[in-house]
């Protein structure tokens, strides 16, 4: 779907250092000083304690897949079938993704399989975080 | 089991059900909503309380001339009217107001003119910014989601999900109303469209137009009015989260769970005193998660007992009785059509009637898997203490006499659980035509003891 485009982002205060991470192709969670805890979307308070001492750390990029559909309807930026999946960070948090580079199929995704982050420009301002399976990367 | 002192006295859907392209949003809100005053005998200057989701509530109260003391535009998706009902037993309870009418409309087909919930979100909230991007299309699409970690904890095949729908078509092609009434296979519904794997278009609710609305008022009230009284017994209400990414497990909801719990506390029942079920079904694995979250079944349970045909036709938990939003109607906020079928069961005037049946579970969802609400109902008050019954049965004409004494004999024996007032039992003592050979059971709240009553 060529020239026609995703939905995409707009970044506020509170997530914006989410999206510049990922324009410089890094991922970038939150975690807590008081109790530890990495979370995800971006907020600037603990979402288990409330402290607002939290850190800003890289991901290591590497996920698992937790769950998914197959798209079978085309839309701008997306040719069906395509995968929309909620995919398990290393470091805890889920988040909403594709599983690009392999075949849309249930044959090829499988649940729990390991995922590597990759990064799709979309414009000068915003850089989608997909995923792939591991031994692609390889 | 106990009662909170509220009941519904008016409930009704549009005129129209289906494909109304003649018909806008909010006409589609007051259609129902007099369609509901007429049933409870009431007129729009006697609400003074209004709740609705999908249209602005001020709305409403200009459009139907209402001078509310009580407003509440709760809007969680398709499960805000059952938030609604429990907002307004607290609001009638603490007498804030005394009359409330809920109202629902919505020309989910024929957009006229189109929902603007849910789908896009604004692109700077939490969903525009991590869940619109990644090309998910509204609820075929995210609430879809979580159902491959269900059927991969459980061991559940496709073909299982597939008999949800099934079955509900069974319940729909005794129902008149209901959208889709031809019956299907599990081959049908694995053959049909592909939509989101792994759901294809059968495990899909359809969109269609139309409304619904009810009544709540205390008991007390109630009893001055038409006697088609449903008391509320117990309401439960939670939320999880706006994004699904953030649901804490895939194969049940916390929302659910929450809801449920509150709910059968305050009606203070057991599963075992549920003669029937309503549960949010704009896909096939929602009522899965029902069955498993309310505690009918044990997590994983639930496509077994669907199999096993218990919530088919004649089995022993009836399940989505109308045909559900699978096949009866889905206006895209189907938690209405859900409480209209519980009262129908409730009153006992449901298409497909069940036989004896007192207490109905009314479960909603609202979102991605985002809040919840339930609603436990019961039977109507004493039919004998519905002065229409009594009315009727004295009609001279020997037809009519025959019919209602049959129909009022059923009714009796739905009505067992309830005590039976002196008032009542004078009235039927006068009543010539019932006279003869009736005796029934009933429990007497003086003794705490059932006796058998002749009415001689």
């Amino acid at each position: 779907m060529s020239g026609e485009k995703k939905l995409l982002p707009q970044p506020t205060p509170e997530t914006e250092h989410f999206w510049v991470g990922t324009k410089n192709n890094e991922l970038l969670l939150q975690k807590c000083g008081s109790c530890s805890s990495v979370y995800f979307p971006p907020q600037p308070f603990c979402p288990d304690c409330t402290s607002s001492d939290v850190n800003i750390i890289p991901a290591s990029g590497k996920a698992t897949l937790y769950s998914y559909c197959i798209s079978h309807v085309s839309i701008p930026g997306f040719e069906a079938p395509y995968s929309i999946a909620v995919v398990q960070l290393d470091e805890g948090p889920r988040m909403m993704t594709n599983v690009v580079g392999c075949p849309q199929t249930p044959e090829a995704l499988i649940l729990d399989m390991p995922l590597v982050v990759i990064y799709e420009k979309q414009n000068e301002e915003i850089t989608l975080p997909l995923f792939q399976p591991a031994e692609v990367e390889a | 089991m106990s009662k909170t002192g509220i009941s519904i006295v008016g409930a009704a859907e549009t005129t129209e059900l289906g494909d109304l392209p003649h018909i806008s949003q909010i006409q589609l809100h007051a259609d129902a909503a007099l369609n509901a005053l007429k049933d409870a005998g009431l007129k729009p200057s006697d609400i003074d309380g209004i709740a609705t989701a999908g249209e602005n509530p001020v709305a409403l109260v200009q459009y139907l001339g209402i001078e509310p003391h009580w407003v509440d535009g709760t809007a969680v998706g398709g499960c805000s009217f059952m938030l609604h009902i429990r907002h307004a037993m607290a609001a009638l309870s603490a007498g804030y107001c005394k009359t409330v009418l809920i109202t629902h409309g919505e020309s989910g087909k024929s957009r006229v003119p189109p929902p603007i919930w849910p789908w896009p979100p604004a692109p700077g909230s939490l969903e525009g910014q991590f869940e619109a991007p990644f090309g998910p299309v509204g609820p075929p699409t995210i609430l879809t989601i979580p159902v491959m970690r269900y059927l991969e904890t459980y061991g559940i095949s496709r073909e299982q999900l597939a008999m949800v729908p099934v079955i509900q078509r069974e319940w729909a092609a005794k129902n008149p109303r209901a959208w889709f009434k031809e019956q299907i296979t599990v081959d049908d519904v694995l053959e049909s469209k592909m939509i989101a794997y792994p759901f294809t278009l059968f495990m899909c609710c359809p969109r269609t137009d139309g409304g619904g609305a009810l009544i709540l008022t205390t008991d007390d009230r109630a009893k001055d009015l038409a006697g088609k009284t449903v008391p509320i017994l117990g309401a439960g209400e939670s939320a999880e989260t706006a994004l699904l990414s953030k649901m804490e497990d895939f194969t049940t909801s916390r929302a659910f769970r929450t809801s449920g719990k509150l709910a059968f506390d305050q009606a203070g029942i057991s599963h075992d005193d549920v003669d029937h079920v309503m549960i949010y079904d704009a896909f096939a694995h929602l009522p899965l998660y029902g069955l498993e979250d309310l505690g009918f079944c044990k997590p994983g349970e639930a496509a077994d007992f669907v199999g096993d045909r218990h919530t088919a036709p004649g089995g022993k938990l009836p399940v989505n009785t109308s045909g559900g939003g699978l096949s009866y109607m889905h206006s895209g906020m189907y938690g209405m059509y859900a409480l209209q079928e519980g009262v129908r069961q409730m009153r006992g005037i449901a298409p497909a009637q069940i036989a004896d049946a007192n207490i109905s579970v009314v479960h909603g969802l609202g979102g991605m898997f985002s809040a919840s609400g339930t609603i436990i109902l019961g039977s109507n008050t004493n039919p004998l203490d519905d002065p229409g019954v009594i009315q009727r049965t004295t009609k001279k004409l020997h037809k009519i006499a025959f019919r209602i004494k049959f129909d009022f004999i059923k009714k009796l024996e739905r009505a067992m659980r309830f005590e039976l007032t002196t008032s009542t039992l004078a009235r039927l003592r006068s009543t010539p035509e019932l006279r003869p050979q009736l005796y029934f059971k009933c429990y007497s709240t003086a003794t705490n003891s059932w006796s058998i009553i002749v009415i001689r």
